[in-house]
Parts: C-alpha cells; sequence; structure tokens
C-alpha cells in the first residue's frame, strides 16, 4: 500500500492553489491520473518521487515513510527505488541507448537483467545508438527500459505518450500493460486521454484545481453508469454546423472521426471542445464477423 | 609572455570555481541570490579603475585584510604575480560563470529529476549527465576568461604596477612603450596581442561548430 497525505501551496497560472491530496494505491494496481493541466497532477507525482516537498503530510510507501513533515523525514528520490518517466523522455544524451541503461544501475554485473529489458521491449539492435538519432516512440520505450532498470515498486509515468502519434501510442501502451504484469509493479499515469485510461488502468483518480474531484474504476468516472447496453463512444467535439433544420457536430474518439446528428436543444449545451460521450442503443447494428 | 602565464592560471582558477558557483546560481532558490548575482556580475559594469583601487587598499599591508595575510600567510597581493591572479580571478569572474550558468539553465530540468530518480547521486548527476551536455557553454567559459584576462589593463596597472618579469603583463608593456615613445616595439606588442587573441577566438567558434554537429540533440 502507498499512503498519501500532502498539501502544498502551489503559484499556478491564475494565483494561487492549494494542493491537498489524500490518496490510497493499492500494490501492484495501476492507477491513472486525471485531470486539466494546471490541476497538480505532475506535482503529486514528483511528490511521490522526491523531487518536489509538500508543505505538509506524509508520504508511506509498503511500510517506510518517504515523508513526513511532523518528523522532519524526507527520504531523497535515489532512495525510494522508483522509476519515473518523463514527456520529453529525458534520455542522456551524451550516452548510447546501453550506456544509459548501464549508467543507471546499481551492481557492476547487470549486463543480464539490461539484457532482459532490452528484449522485452525489443530493443536490442538500437542498443549501440544515441537517443538523437531514434525516433520519440523509440525514446520513450528506452525512458521505460531505463526506469526498469533498478526494478523499481514504484512505476511513476507523467504523461509518457502524449507527444507520439496515435498508432505508437496505441503500441506502447500494450507496452506498458506488459511491463506493468511482468515486473509485478504498482504504476501511477497520468494522462489526459479517457481511452488510454480505460485501456490501462484499474483505478482513476481526477484531480480539479488541486483537489480530488473523483476517484474510482474507469467505468465510474468515465461512464454515468445508469447507461447499460449501449454502444458508448468518448469524443471531443471538433466542429458544429447547422445545415437545414438538423445540426451536425463532428466528433473526434480515438484517430476516427464521426460525424452526428444533434437537435437543436443538444446544439445549444454543446461547445466545440467539449468531451461528450455518444451512445446509440444496440439495439439493431449491423454487425459483420471480421476474421 | 607573462600575460599567457596570467590567463592560463586564472582560467584553471575560474573554472575550478566557477562550474559549482554557476550550478549553485543556476539551481539553488533562495532570497538573497539576486544579491550574490549581482555581485558576480559587478565587474562587468565597473571601470577596472575601481575594483583595482579597492583591492589595492584591501590587499595593502597596511590595512587590516593585507596585514592579515601579510602575517599569517606570508602573501603579499600587491606589485606581486599572485596579486595579479587573485585580481584577474575577481575581474573575469562574470566572464566564466555567465556562460556556464546559462548553459545549465539551457538544459531541461527533467535531465537532472530522472538521474536522481535512477539513484545518481547529485554529484555523479554534475559529472556525467550535465557537464557533458554543457560543453559548449564550458568552452565559451573558458575562453572568454582567458580572452578577457590577456586584455586586461587598469586592473592590473592598479594592483600590480610595472614591474619587468612579475607584473608587465602585455598589455602594461605596450602603454609603457608608447608612454616612452617607442612606438615600434609598442606596435610588435598589439600585433602580437591581436593576432594571438584573434587565433583564440577563432579557435573557439571553430571548436563550438564541430561540438555542436556532434551533439544534434543540443
Amino acid at each position: 500500500m502507498f499512503e498519501v497525505e500532502v498539501k502544498k501551496k502551489l503559484h499556478a497560472a491564475q494565483g494561487e492553489m492549494l494542493l491537498d491530496i489524500k490518496l490510497s494505491i493499492r500494490k501492484g494496481s495501476f492507477v491513472s491520473i486525471y485531470g486539466k493541466s494546471g490541476a497538480g497532477k505532475t506535482t503529486l507525482l514528483k511528490m511521490l518521487a522526491g523531487l518536489v516537498a509538500p508543505d505538509e503530510g506524509i508520504i508511506r510507501a509498503l511500510g517506510t515513510t518517504w515523508f513526513d513533515q511532523a518528523q522532519r523525514i524526507n527520504v531523497a528520490p535515489q532512495q525510494r527505488q522508483i522509476g519515473f518517466v518523463f514527456q520529453d523522455y529525458a534520455l542522456f544524451p551524451n550516452m548510447t541507448i546501453q550506456e544509459n541503461l548501464e549508467f543507471v544501475s546499481p551492481e557492476k554485473n547487470s549486463r543480464n537483467r539490461i539484457k532482459e529489458i532490452l528484449d522485452v521491449i525489443s530493443l536490442t539492435e538500437l542498443a549501440s545508438r544515441y537517443p538523437a538519432t531514434l525516433s520519440g516512440g523509440q525514446q520513450q520505450r528506452v525512458a521505460l527500459a531505463r526506469a526498469l532498470v533498478r526494478q523499481p515498486g514504484l512505476l511513476l509515468l507523467d504523461e509518457p505518450l502524449s507527444a507520439l502519434d496515435h498508432e505508437m501510442r496505441l503500441r506502447l501502451q500494450e507496452e506498458i500493460v506488459k511491463i506493468h504484469r511482468l515486473f509485478d509493479l504498482t504504476t501511477v499515469l497520468i494522462s489526459h486521454d479517457p481511452s488510454e485510461i480505460y485501456r490501462l488502468s484499474d483505478y482513476v483518480v481526477e484531480i480539479e484545481e488541486g483537489h480530488i474531484a473523483k476517484q474510482g474504476i474507469p467505468d465510474e468516472i468515465f461512464h454515468q453508469n445508469e447507461i447499460t447496453g449501449k454502444i458508448q463512444i468518448i469524443g471531443e467535439v471538433l466542429q458544429m454546423e447547422q445545415s437545414d433544420m438538423v445540426f451536425v457536430a463532428r466528433v473526434i474518439a480515438g484517430n476516427k472521426i464521426y460525424k452526428v446528428a444533434l437537435t437543436r436543444q443538444q446544439a445549444s449545451e454543446i461547445a466545440v471542445g467539449d468531451k461528450i460521450l455518444l451512445a446509440s442503443k444496440a439495439f439493431n447494428p449491423v454487425v459483420v464477423k471480421l476474421t | 609572455m607573462l600575460s599567457f602565464r596570467l590567463s592560463f592560471l586564472t582560467t584553471v582558477i575560474l573554472f575550478v570555481a566557477g562550474v559549482p558557483l554557476a550550478y549553485w546560481l543556476a539551481y539553488a532558490r533562495f532570497r538573497a541570490k539576486p544579491i550574490i548575482e549581482s555581485l558576480v556580475s559587478l565587474p562587468l559594469v565597473l571601470p577596472p579603475s575601481v575594483l583595482g583601487f579597492y583591492l589595492l587598499l584591501a590587499f595593502s599591508p597596511s590595512n587590516a585584510f593585507g596585514a592579515f595575510l601579510d602575517t599569517y600567510l606570508n602573501l603579499r597581493l600587491i606589485f606581486s604575480f599572485e596579486g595579479l591572479v587573485v585580481a584577474s580571478v575577481i575581474y573575469s569572474l562574470p566572464f566564466m560563470v555567465h556562460p556556464i550558468q546559462a548553459g545549465f539553465r539551457n538544459l531541461p530540468a527533467s535531465l537532472k529529476e530522472a538521474s536522481y530518480t535512477l539513484g545518481i547521486s547529485p554529484f555523479r548527476t554534475l559529472m556525467k549527465v550535465l557537464l557533458p551536455n554543457i560543453k559548449p557553454a564550458l568552452l565559451s567559459g573558458i575562453v572568454l576568461t582567458f580572452a578577457h584576462t590577456v586584455g586586461e589593463f587598469g586592473v592590473v596597472l592598479m594592483i600590480g604596477g610595472n614591474i619587468p618579469g612579475v607584473t608587465r603583463v602585455a598589455s602594461i608593456a605596450i602603454y609603457d612603450e608608447v608612454e616612452s615613445m617607442q612606438y615600434a616595439m609598442a606596435n610588435s606588442y598589439a600585433l602580437l596581442l591581436v593576432g594571438i587573441s584573434f587565433l583564440i577566438l577563432l579557435l573557439l567558434y571553430w571548436i563550438n561548430r564541430r561540438l555542436l554537429r556532434n551533439m544534434s540533440y543540443v
């Protein structure tokens, strides 16, 4: 169990904001943190990592105390046994992929573990290249591999896939799930993308202006759970237009754009940029078997 | 050649002292930071004679600090080569600290944070991760300091005077020759200084371009 109960004053763009979070994370779970930018998600993650100190509170991890303001305990990030993956990858540019992994390895004789990790994430062929010569997706896979070298108990992912294209995201999502299971990790992911959270996590925490607004399993958070027996798509409204009597919205979900007809009433409540749930009764759908 | 010995020593001392100072200024957050930064930059705006004048007063054996150095360390810093080195170190401080500090600031913060979360100590992070990735900034600091020390005049004259073989650096020698109407001598000194300074700067930009080409990630 990881237990977090922290407070910190943040100086955000809109002025001062109090980050006040109380959260328990079960060992082995995959938790996603969801919310607008500036809500305090990254700060929370950095507090877990020991890169940012809370003003007050405690952080306990698997029986040991990482932070306790009252007792003046603040374990350095180096001693926390964590893996942290950044949005901008943060690979050491002056080292090859192999050297990036060897450099952070605690034991001298770690070739086997590094080889295993490179194999699992299929990076073996790139081991002698420098980070600058790799694509974004490859760099992020290296960053993941590097975070695993020290056998962390807690893997922290700060929007790791947001700079990648859709296809690469899907591949890396699978990669992350595989790693999470294979290395028996507790994982905390920050993400803006509901479909990504759906695919990966078993628990979602939504943060709004420094406070936890909602938490629960993904179904509870993203669906009003009274809706059942329907086909559901979560997407974002790209464009609204009126043609004759109907309003047409273009909604993007994943990499697909859907055209949806809306009534005047609905159209007046929805604006471009809104996240919406499209549901259609699964009563008489066209079903085609694909082989 | 005294000029170059002085510049070399000054550069070495400033490099050793400037890297930690720049690191501290780039990353530490404390209230008095603007004061420290102003002090580091002060030699940029002060006329060298002002700086030299106060250093002269401070180092003079008839004042407390100078007397202390003289009595306990057997070090007399006025009209001596050691004094020139100390004065040059202070005078050229911003030329070493500013480029390196800017270099640290331009590195993404995540590089240092990633290193920490991966169990690497702050010192090892500095040596193996941060410094290797700001090589152009280090090089600028070194060359600017060297060139600036070769070219200084006011501070050197105030502190060192004009003692052949001890404190008579090239810039002073030129002044001296002009004073005594030896224009040919002055000209040869001056030409030498121009030529060498130009070569040093040329070398800097050339190496910098090669470094940048090899480090396409910067």
